[in-house]
């Protein structure tokens, strides 16, 4: 058999680009790859069949062939019955289920007449302050059909009860109803900020969630432990994926040594990443997830049930890297991003709008946004075989470096005592903002060239965006104030009370939560009452 | 010409209302610094008087918002009345994040100095600032 003579890079090559041929993670790129990249790869050990530990290739044996991933569009702004109205929308045009975004006062656990909300009522998402906006926020809408995901953390179980209480008004009990509750805190105080409670209170909020769903809610997700927001903050792919499943870890260990057996509530676990702009080096990133996830439930905690092994993915494209500079382009980034998401196997998928740089998005832009993965799953081919880029000594090779990086980093995160104890020393924290500034230098360098901004920009026309003004805010304010007017004023009082008195012993804090919603206690009725136990969370500011 | 003390610009970086993005903040917070300036960063969750009282004890020239959120009218026109309030006019205040075009005139007409968009460089800001501060001198 002929001998490839591998080239040398001392040999001249044609003269050709200078720019460093890196991923956008700065992960420098060979300019071809062999099988010698990927020797002592071994198919039954390392790959698995689709559906086979460890999973690299995909959870399920049939994959898209079986169904394709949900299409499911993050959306929410101004009033619930606004937000009620785009929902129906995604529904009617082919959205496989909702994905609620909550403004920033609710996010925050405030109501919208608290000084600090001034300015931020309905702009970031829509603003629900109390089980009566939940019930308009879901109008119409069978919650025995739908699966809804809530993109909410520090308040996320006030969120989560006033879902059940909707569902109740609805004859559909808490047993049968299926979605997602995002509630990972370990990345807030990472990347996101929405933190209110310091890690530990933080924690054990999540641990309750997490013992109560299991227990009460079993077509529910638990938890949507995050790499999106520590990507969008800056950190490197590597960097995404080991902070994210260290997280994971951690929320596994939490739960275990609060007495949970691992087997029953692994299953229920979740994930959400990125999808960014370096194409082979996001689906290796996803394969590598899911085979580092396999390893460690039956390795690191001896789980039993193959389930407590899969790790099962939302996808949101990078929201980052699309430009307020000819907004069209980024309908082209959010479809390769989309396109990366398939090929690495994601169970559900967001795709953003092209107006993501400048507003929430138009009508128009979220549905050529919903179209990119519809024209993906019908039109490209790419959904007909699962893991088609298997076997590729590129991929291959990738999904082996990241893997490495990230147990490097668990190492390192191990040694420190965890992640909460890695979170406390600010050490993710300072990684992802080290990433985020030699970006922006190689960006500024013209290293790393973003079409539109830093070459081929030109004079352009205002783009028309979709504006929120006051007038929301005022609406808010107003039912707010008619609503604790109007509610059982002793009720409400009494469960707050109880509430506190719960969060100061170790009782599971859902059912209380539940008692205050019921009775019409505001999110920051019911935050301040954990503000008062818990105390708030000051970070220290670095930069 | 007489000789002048070499003065630091000192710049406040602040994180108004609810907002939790930091990762432009601390960019543009460290681009400052190394390019000589006394820097002060907030931190989170600041309210326009938290703000301009850390401007006011820090003596700051420059007042840079940084505000994702969409409540940047609201909190600019908090911010510039209250260093009114306080005799503090000659502060400067820059804000960048996600606003929209159509805001910015009355942002000028309410005194914010320069608004910066998503795609500007740190040097865009350096330069600004530096430009701003000379000709007040």
């Amino acid at each position: 058999m002929r001998k490839v003579r591998e080239r040398q890079e001392s040999v001249p090559r044609p003269a050709g680009r200078e720019s460093p041929f890196t991923t956008i993670s700065g992960r420098p790129v060979e300019p071809v790859y062999r099988p010698s990249d990927t020797a002592g790869l071994d198919y039954a050990r390392d790959l698995g069949d689709p559906g086979q530990y460890p999973f690299t290739r995909g959870i399920h044996e049939t994959m898209y062939r079986g169904r394709l991933w949900t299409m499911r569009q993050f959306a929410g702004y101004g009033s619930a019955a606004q937000t009620n109205a785009r929902f129906k929308y995604l529904l009617e045009h082919g959205g496989g289920g909702l994905s609620v975004a909550f403004d920033l006062p609710t996010l925050m656990g405030r109501d919208p007449d608290h000084p600090l909300s001034l300015g931020e009522v309905g702009k970031c998402g829509v603003a629900v302050s109390s089980l009566k906006d939940m019930e308009t926020l879901f109008d119409g809408i069978p919650l025995d059909r739908v699966t809804t995901s809530m993109t909410i953390n520090s308040p996320a179980a006030m969120l989560l009860a006033f879902y059940i209480l909707v569902g109740e008004r609805e004859g559909v009990g808490p047993e049968a109803l299926a979605g997602t509750l995002q509630a990972d805190i370990l990345k807030e105080f990472i990347a996101q900020k929405e933190y209110i409670y310091p890690p530990r209170p933080s924690m054990r909020l999540v641990v309750d969630m997490i013992r109560f769903c299991t227990e009460r809610m079993p077509r529910w997700n638990t938890i949507s432990i995050s790499g999106y927001h520590i990507r969008e903050a800056g950190a490197t792919a590597a960097q995404e994926l080991a902070f994210t499943l260290r997280d994971g870890i951690e929320y596994v260990q939490w739960c275990v040594d609060a007495g949970m057996d691992v087997d029953s509530f692994a299953p229920r676990l979740s994930f959400f990443f990125n999808s960014h702009s370096d194409f082979f080096e996001e689906i290796a990133k996803f394969r590598a997830a899911r085979r580092i996830w396999a390893r460690t439930m039956r390795e690191r905690f001896g789980a039993k049930n193959p389930r407590s092994w899969m790790l099962r993915f939302h996808t949101q494209t990078a929201g980052v890297s699309l430009t307020a500079q000819q907004p069209y382009n980024n309908v082209v980034r959010t479809a390769l991003q989309a396109l990366a998401g398939v090929l690495g196997g994601t169970q559900s998928l967001h795709t953003n709008s092209l107006d993501e740089a400048l507003a929430l998005p138009t009508e128009e832009a979220v549905t050529i946004a919903l179209r990119t993965q519809q024209i993906i799953a019908h039109e490209s081919g790419v959904a007909n075989a699962a893991d088609p880029l298997g076997g590729s000594w590129l991929v291959e090779k990738l999904t082996n470096d990241l893997e490495g990086e990230a147990f490097e980093y668990f190492r390192k995160i191990d040694a420190m005592g965890g992640m909460v104890s890695a979170v406390e020393r600010g050490f993710p924290q300072r990684e992802i903002q080290e990433s985020a500034f030699r970006f922006q230098q190689a960006v500024e360098r013209k290293d790393k060239v973003i079409v539109g901004v830093n070459e081929y920009a030109m004079e352009e026309k205002p783009h028309s965006i979709l504006y929120i003004d006051e007038t929301v805010a005022g609406e808010q304010v107003a039912q707010v104030q008619a609503l604790r007017a109007s509610r059982d004023p002793g009720r409400s009082v009494r469960a707050l009370e109880d509430l506190k008195s719960a969060a100061r012993g170790k009782d599971n804090l859902m059912p209380p939560i539940l008692e205050a919603a019921r009775a019409y206690a505001t999110v920051g009725e019911m935050c301040d009452a954990l503000r008062e136990v818990f105390g708030e969370y000051q970070e220290q500011p670095i930069f | 010409m007489t000789e002048t003390a070499v003065r630091r610009i000192r710049v406040v970086i602040a994180k108004p209302g609810l907002d939790g993005h930091d990762r432009g903040a601390k960019v543009i917070a460290r681009a400052l610094r190394d390019a000589g300036m006394e820097v002060i960063y907030t931190g989170l969750r600041q309210s326009p008087e938290q703000i301009v009282a850390a401007a006011a004890q820090e003596d700051a020239d420059v007042i840079g918002l940084s505000i994702l959120s969409g409540a940047h009218l609201a909190i600019c026109r908090r911010v510039v009345e209250l260093l009114h309030e306080r005799g503090m006019e000659s502060v400067r205040v820059f804000v960048g994040g996600i606003i929209p075009q159509q805001d910015i005139p009355e942002l000028q007409q309410l005194g914010v100095a320069a608004v910066f968009l998503p795609g500007a460089s740190t040097q865009d800001v350096v330069r600004t600032i530096e430009e701003g501060q000379a000709a007040l001198a």
